[in-house]
């Protein structure tokens, strides 16, 4: 019975995969714009949830800077849009974030639980109000025009800053570096005292997400085209993520996938369907997710499918 | 607004220093409150003040229910105490998106404002604007009326208890549910209070709640997480603070709460009067 499951997993799980990337690089061919700038959308929702996991999944540690990092990207394509090729730009975006998560992972080491999440919130914000407060003092002007780039290039950019996220994703875990983060996760002390280097693996990880996201920001300014502050290190870009994730379930590789794109469909679908009463809907789903389905969606399929097999 | 910021972070202190409830939804009971001021000044005619009397109450049993409801029985399938304090977090963001939608569909998106009391009184040639005279006032008395409600009445020594240790507060015979919704319902309260104190003087949009949130996070933080004195104290330095601010530099002000805020983080996470 095992094997024949394990045999089976082994070819249903990459061919699935292969089948749903296949299907995503040939969707631009066959359907109409509105569809690939939605799923441009989902993919940028993806790619946030799935970075934010690869730090916070394993180790616990609730990070609300999500907003800064994506921020920070959107803002570095927007001042170099226009000097620097398209490819450059998103790598420098990327970059920048990783900076900025280097230098605030330093300061961070001491906090823990709640303190971390609260600093996380504050830095995020804090950039927010001084671009707010720069731009409309010095620059004169709170917005900025971003050089625009056709949608299906920036569909195809997206994806492929996906499949590099979903890679580091894999191999993180796989590797004995996730295995470390796991046991900072479980009880960090005992992880310090096996000898696990804590403040730098931290510190890591915590700027290859920010990597990603940085990167995400920076094509998504070039869908936009028009940025300011409030629409780049928006609030929502942090909390979004979270709440994402643990819809989907943090357990599992494909949970913050799935539960990024779900949400970010429902989203869509709500927003346009009943768009006075959406947020009505979607607060009520969300706590009727945390109610009944505390392992998310993965949790949920786990049930399942332990469920089925017992059956 | 120091007295305000004093309400809004007891209220805000009590519902994550006993309840480990972080309720990111704080900011949408003083919208509430802000706006049934507004409705009832502007359609009934009825004074801010009396409004008091009447928000208070009815966002005390609001907050009383949705503790009972939703927190309690979050608090029940938990598998631990951290377990609780993220599932609730994300419980409160969905409260948030519910009550502000609420209030979208009741009193739409512009923005509100009533004048009330608008003439300036002048204390020893100084001149302040009487409103803010009076919501100092009002926030300073119902801040002390609750100092000492929690440090005299039996109830209040509950919540004090159950906040140093619910299990063992349980155990001496104290009804923590009870305790808790009450706690809860207690913060939602004082930010009604805030709510109605706040709309005397500004203006209002059912999104303004969100800000006073992070402010009264600021201000815990401050003070110390699960200090009520240290909260009401936070608030007042924090009011100040911000005055100074402004008054170079309107733009300025939420950056240097923000500045405070991450300094005092980094140097010490426990707050001024933390343990």
């Amino acid at each position: 019975m095992d094997r024949v499951k394990v045999i089976s997993n082994r070819f249903f799980l990459p061919g699935l995969l292969l089948f749903i990337l296949i299907l995503l690089t040939t969707m631009p061919l066959f359907v109409q714009p509105y569809v690939v700038i939605l799923l441009t959308t989902i993919i940028m929702y993806i790619i946030l949830t799935l970075s934010w996991s690869i730090f916070s999944g394993p180790t616990r540690y609730i990070s609300l800077a999500s907003a800064a990092f994506f921020g920070v990207g959107v803002y570095v394509s927007a001042m170099l849009g226009q000097v620097l090729p398209l490819p450059v730009v998103i790598a420098v975006g990327g970059l920048v974030s990783l900076m900025l998560a280097l230098f605030i992972g330093l300061l961070t080491l001491r906090l823990r639980g709640m303190y971390f999440i609260i600093f996380t919130f504050g830095v995020s914000e804090l950039i927010r109000h001084f671009l707010l407060w720069w731009e409309t003092n010095f620059t004169g002007t709170v917005g900025r025009w971003v050089v625009a780039v056709d949608h299906t290039t920036v569909y195809y950019v997206m994806l492929i800053i996906f499949m590099m996220a979903l890679l580091a994703a894999y191999l993180v875990r796989r590797s004995k570096f996730g295995l470390a983060l796991q046991s900072i996760g479980e009880y960090e002390e005992a992880a310090v005292h096996i000898g696990i280097n804590v403040t730098i693996l931290k510190t890591l990880t915590f700027a290859l997400s920010a990597f990603f996201m940085g990167a995400a920001g920076a094509i998504m300014a070039t869908r936009w085209t028009y940025i300011d502050p409030q629409i780049a290190f928006n609030p929502l870009f942090s909390f979004m993520p979270v709440l994402m994730a643990i819809f989907g379930g943090i357990g599992q590789l494909y949970g913050p996938v799935l539960g990024a794109t779900i949400f970010a469909l429902l989203e869509e679908v709500l927003t346009t369907e009943f768009p006075y009463y959406y947020m009505l809907l979607f607060g009520i789903i969300l706590i009727a997710v945390i109610l009944f389905l505390p392992g998310g969606l993965v949790g949920l399929i786990q049930r399942w499918r332990r469920g089925g097999l017992e059956g | 607004m120091g007295g305000i910021y004093a309400l809004i972070a007891v209220g805000l202190s009590l519902q994550y220093g006993v309840g480990r409830v972080l309720n990111i939804s704080h900011g949408e009971f003083i919208m509430i409150g802000a706006f049934a001021t507004f409705s009832l000044y502007t359609v009934f005619g009825i004074s801010p003040l009396v409004s008091l009397v009447i928000c208070g109450p009815v966002l005390f049993i609001i907050g009383f229910l949705i503790h009972r409801t939703l927190f309690q029985y979050l608090r029940g399938t938990s598998e631990s105490e951290g377990a609780f304090a993220d599932s609730s977090l994300l419980a409160s963001f969905g409260l948030l998106f519910i009550i502000q939608n609420i209030a979208l569909i009741i009193w739409k998106a512009d923005i509100r404002g009533y004048s009330y009391l608008d003439s300036s009184v002048s204390i020893f040639g100084a001149l302040f604007s009487a409103n803010r005279l009076v919501a100092l006032l009002f926030a300073v008395g119902i801040s002390l009326a609750f100092y000492l409600f929690l440090t005299r009445a039996r109830l209040g020594k509950a919540i004090r208890a159950a906040a140093e240790d619910p299990g063992t507060a349980q155990v001496m015979g104290v009804n923590i549910h009870r305790v808790l919704a009450i706690c809860f319902g207690l913060g939602a309260l004082m930010a009604g209070f805030a709510g109605v104190l706040i709309s005397m003087m500004y203006e209002m949009q059912p999104t303004m709640g969100l800000e006073y949130t992070i402010i009264a996070i600021i201000v815990v933080v401050l003070g110390g997480l699960g200090s009520i004195t240290g909260s009401l104290i936070g608030g007042f330095i924090l009011g100040l603070i911000g005055s100074i601010v402004t008054y170079f530099d309107a733009g300025l002000s939420l950056i240097a709460y923000y500045v405070i805020f991450i300094l005092l983080l980094l140097v010490r996470p426990t707050g001024i009067f933390g343990k």
